[in-house]
């Protein structure tokens, strides 16, 4: 999926970068060893912000630009940080043919924010995914790991609620 | 720990009652000791999402407390295929099939059909009622045409149980291999069989290994593609998730062959039931001695690994899919050499889809003429499909290779819901294209759907009816070959995106004739010009749709409408003033506010009807469903 950078302000702290050196320590010199570094960093993180990426960078002496181009390959990879409840709507092809753009455009409305973004309270992220197998079940969205399927746009506003509250 | 055939065999003559147990056609003389019931929960993703494992725990709880857990076995299975009519249970030895069970359902049927003996007929899938009788899920249409070979455990075992894989004659094929066959022999039977990629490719399995296997003596690998790129279908997923021992014993009937001792099995980290069950699988044929050394007593040897994928499309193609593993950004790299001569840390490798290894260990067994004996004569065998969008029986089916399109779509597939008519369906994902109505009647092989400007793919296959745009659809799998290109060479990366600018244009109501001349060109450029499939394949859905829905594109570019309905700048929501009651109901719907009443009374109505004013509309359509009575608001 595209990426952009986020635009919710960095605020690691003092003990998550000790985490993150000791991390790159570890792996530092192993061959390939962004891959797992950048999934530690994920796990510390919650995601993958510039800052650290930038901090990734300089300690391994690798460009900004290698890091960048990693982090933004793979789709486990996420650039921005997700909210307290995560809304991820399946966009697979099978849940698009029945509608899913729709529940996208409901929830963009409703929550006032655009896919890959999260809401300024940081209680709501909204995402896209791909297929996640309940095809059968389509057009289906995640909140978190709750997964809601069969839904129409008028049934968005109700599952928002149960959160919203 | 199994040391020999006859200790698996052994195994195998005690679990098989139990597998027989759950076949309806066994009769019903076959019991299974003191257990008079089994109950099979389907644990697929699709069902699991609707919660199936809870329903599982409130089910044992309920046989606990009616006192029966000894006459009952609770059984998690892998996808049953149904997935549209999920979450699933199956109560064996009859055969009788409950749908869309809830959790508070479980009680019911324990008292009811487990303790009682009778089935709960309001729970049953109405199929399977006719009158007083109840059918077996073998007799409804949706399995009836289905032959299924790699799906035969999905839905039957228990896949966290090796016993119960051992009872459907599992490990036998591999016992077979190692102590009674020479690697030649496995090849030529593989090559004999005339099996074909299932990933996509279509390439003869047995060609691949047999290269590999003449390669000099050495460190080899065997890999499996589970990295199920497109983003529409689940058939490996389900593979994995519903019979992971099929794989684990065909991968290393494979590294027999070619003589690698370790495997790996790339699969998305998306999949963590999947990935959970396979790991499960492995540490259980560890255990039991049916991977590591001295497997059946000689001294052949294989191990294998999971890597995870961190979900990127092109890592599906097989050079990149190595790359991957090997810790870098998954790029391809150009072939040859193929990597059966130099493929995973340059050693010579074969690498084969989930579907294609599941068919292995059966032709084994059963032999190459048996499999011959199924299909057409260029595709040998069966084909898993991922049946989506417009069908009423969303799910998995096994068909036969050469049946037709319209018989797995209204047969099978229990044709189109809503009373709507059939428009097309697309093969092959995004790499795909469309096949229409008037090629209904195409025989599903490889050579038909390319034929066809689509191709097999990996098994996806989304149902479209007429609420789709075609022009729409292309833009779509466009989008994601955008995001997906790895950017590695310019046609692709740079012509995917020009693709998506001229589509982007037309579905806006911008588009001009000569972008039709304009995309073809381009279309044609990229294909002939990428280095690996995904660019080569990429703009498939244009070409595609371009060809057989040109009117489609013309209707967007010169009367700027959308046929379907879909794209927003090409439609406006409209309410037709005499079907109107005035009820008022769309207007409450309204976030916009553009509904307002006219003076204008119909012919017999009370109320003066609805009117949309177009400029404050934001067409999110949520007026439409609030008229579904009258059907006064339709998009125009
Ligand atoms: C862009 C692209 C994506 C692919 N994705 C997959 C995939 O998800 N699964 C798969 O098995 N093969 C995929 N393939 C095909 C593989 O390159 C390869 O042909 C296949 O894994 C070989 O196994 P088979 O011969 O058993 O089909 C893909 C190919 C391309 C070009
Ligand atoms: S064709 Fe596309 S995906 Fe393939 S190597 Fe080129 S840029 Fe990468
Ligand atoms: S489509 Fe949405 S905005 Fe337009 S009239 Fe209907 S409810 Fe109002
Ligand atoms: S396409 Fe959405 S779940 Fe499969
Ligand atoms: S996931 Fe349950 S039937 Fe497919």
């Amino acid at each position: 999926m595209k990426k952009k950078m986020t635009t919710v302000a960095f605020n690691g702290t003092a003990e998550q970068l000790a985490k993150l050196d000791e991390l790159i320590a570890k792996h530092k010199g192993e061959k390939g060893a962004l891959m797992p570094i950048l999934q530690g960093a994920q796990g510390i993180y919650g995601y993958l912000p510039i800052e650290v990426q930038k901090h990734i960078a300089l300690s391994m002496d690798v460009p900004l630009s290698e890091v960048y181009g990693v982090a933004t390959f793979y789709s486990q990879f996420i650039l921005n940080p997700k909210g307290e409840y995560a809304v991820a709507v399946c966009l697979g092809t099978a849940c698009y043919v029945k509608g899913a753009g729709l529940l996208m455009d409901k929830l963009e409305s409703l929550l006032g924010i655009k896919n890959g973004e999260i809401s300024d309270d940081r209680k709501f992220s909204l995402d896209a995914t791909r297929c996640i197998g309940a095809c059968g079940l389509a057009p289906v969205l995640t909140v978190n790991e709750e997964v809601y399927g069969r839904l129409t746009p008028d049934m968005i506003k109700g599952i928002l609620d149960k959160y919203n509250k | 720990m199994i040391k020999n055939v006859a200790e698996l065999t052994a195994i195998r003559d005690t679990y098989a009652n139990k597998i027989h147990f759950r076949k309806h056609d066994a009769g019903a003389e076959v019991s299974d000791g003191n257990i008079k019931k089994h109950v099979l929960i389907c644990g697929g993703t699709g069902c699991t999402s609707s919660k199936s494992v809870q329903i599982k725990a409130k089910m044992e709880e309920a046989i606990k407390e009616a006192g029966i857990q000894d006459e009952v076995q609770v059984v998690l299975t892998g996808c049953f295929g149904l997935c549209a009519l999920g979450p699933i249970v199956i109560v064996y030895p009859e055969g009788t099939f409950y749908s869309r069970i809830e959790i508070k359902d479980a009680e019911t049927i324990v008292k009811e059909h487990l303790v009682g003996g009778n089935p709960v007929k309001s729970l049953l899938y109405s199929e399977t009622v006719k009158g007083d009788e109840i059918l077996s899920l073998n007799e409804t249409a949706f399995y009836k045409k289905q032959k299924r070979v790699a799906l035969r455990n999905c839905g039957v075992v228990d896949p966290e149980c090796i016993n119960e894989y051992i009872g459907t004659n599992g490990y036998m094929a591999l016992a077979k291999v190692v102590t009674e066959m020479t690697p030649d022999e496995v090849i030529n039977t593989i090559l004999e069989s005339g099996i074909r990629g299932r990933g996509g490719g279509g390439f003869p399995t047995g060609r691949k290994w047999m290269f590999a296997a003449a390669q000099p003596k050495g460190q080899k690998y065997v890999v499996c593609n589970g990295d199920e790129g497109d983003p529409g279908a689940f058939m490996d997923r389900s593979i994995l998730e519903g019979d992971p021992h099929a794989l684990i014993e065909a991968m290393t009937i494979a590294g027999y062959a070619i003589g690698a001792n370790q495997g790996y099995v790339y699969v998305r980290a998306e999949y963590p039931i999947a990935v959970n069950r396979l790991q499960a699988a492995i540490d259980a044929a560890r255990r039991e001695g049916l991977l590591g050394k001295n497997i059946f007593g000689t001294d052949f040897e294989f191990d294998m690994q999971i890597r995870l994928g961190a979900g990127a499309f092109v890592c599906g193609e097989e050079t990149a899919l190595l790359t991957s593993i090997e810790g870098n950004r998954g790029e391809p790299r150009p072939r040859p050499p193929f990597p059966a001569v130099k493929g995973l840390f340059g050693k010579p490798t074969i690498i084969n889809n989930v579907e294609t290894y599941a068919n292995i260990p059966q032709i084994i067994l059963k032999g190459a003429d048996w499999f011959k004996s199924m299909g057409t004569e260029k595709s040998k065998g069966t084909k898993v499909f991922a049946l989506g969008g417009k069908i009423t029986n969303t799910g998995l089916v096994e068909i036969p290779m050469g049946t037709t399109l319209r018989e797995v779509v209204e047969e099978i597939g229990g044709g189109i819901p809503n009373g709507k008519k059939f428009k097309a369906a697309q093969t092959g994902g995004p790499s795909g294209g469309c096949i229409p109505a008037s090629k209904y009647d195409v025989e599903i092989d490889y050579d038909n759907l390319i034929a066809q400007g689509s191709m097999m793919g990996s098994g996806g296959l989304i149902v479209m009816d007429e609420d789709t745009c075609m022009v729409d659809l292309a833009k779509f799998f466009l989008e994601f070959t955008v995001d997906e290109s790895c950017g590695k060479c310019a046609p692709c990366r740079i012509g995917t995106v020009r693709l998506l600018e001229i589509l982007t244009k037309i579905t806006e109501g911008n588009g001009e004739m000569e972008d039709l001349d304009k995309l073809e060109e381009l279309a044609n450029y990229i294909k002939s010009a990428s280095l690996c499939g995904l660019g080569q394949t990429a703009p498939n859905p244009v070409l595609s749709t371009l060809a057989n829905f040109r009117d489609e594109y013309i209707a967007h570019i010169v009367d700027k409408k959308c046929p379907a309905g879909v794209c927003k700048n090409l439609f406006t929501y409209k309410i037709d003033l005499d079907k109107c009651m005035g009820c008022g109901l769309c207007a409450k719907q309204c976030p916009a506010d553009a509904i307002s009443r006219t003076d204008y009374v119909a012919e017999g109505h009370k109320l003066a009807s609805m009117q949309i004013d177009a400029s404050k509309c934001v067409k999110c359509g949520a007026c439409l469903p609030s008229c579904k009575k009258f059907n006064a608001i339709y998009k125009g």
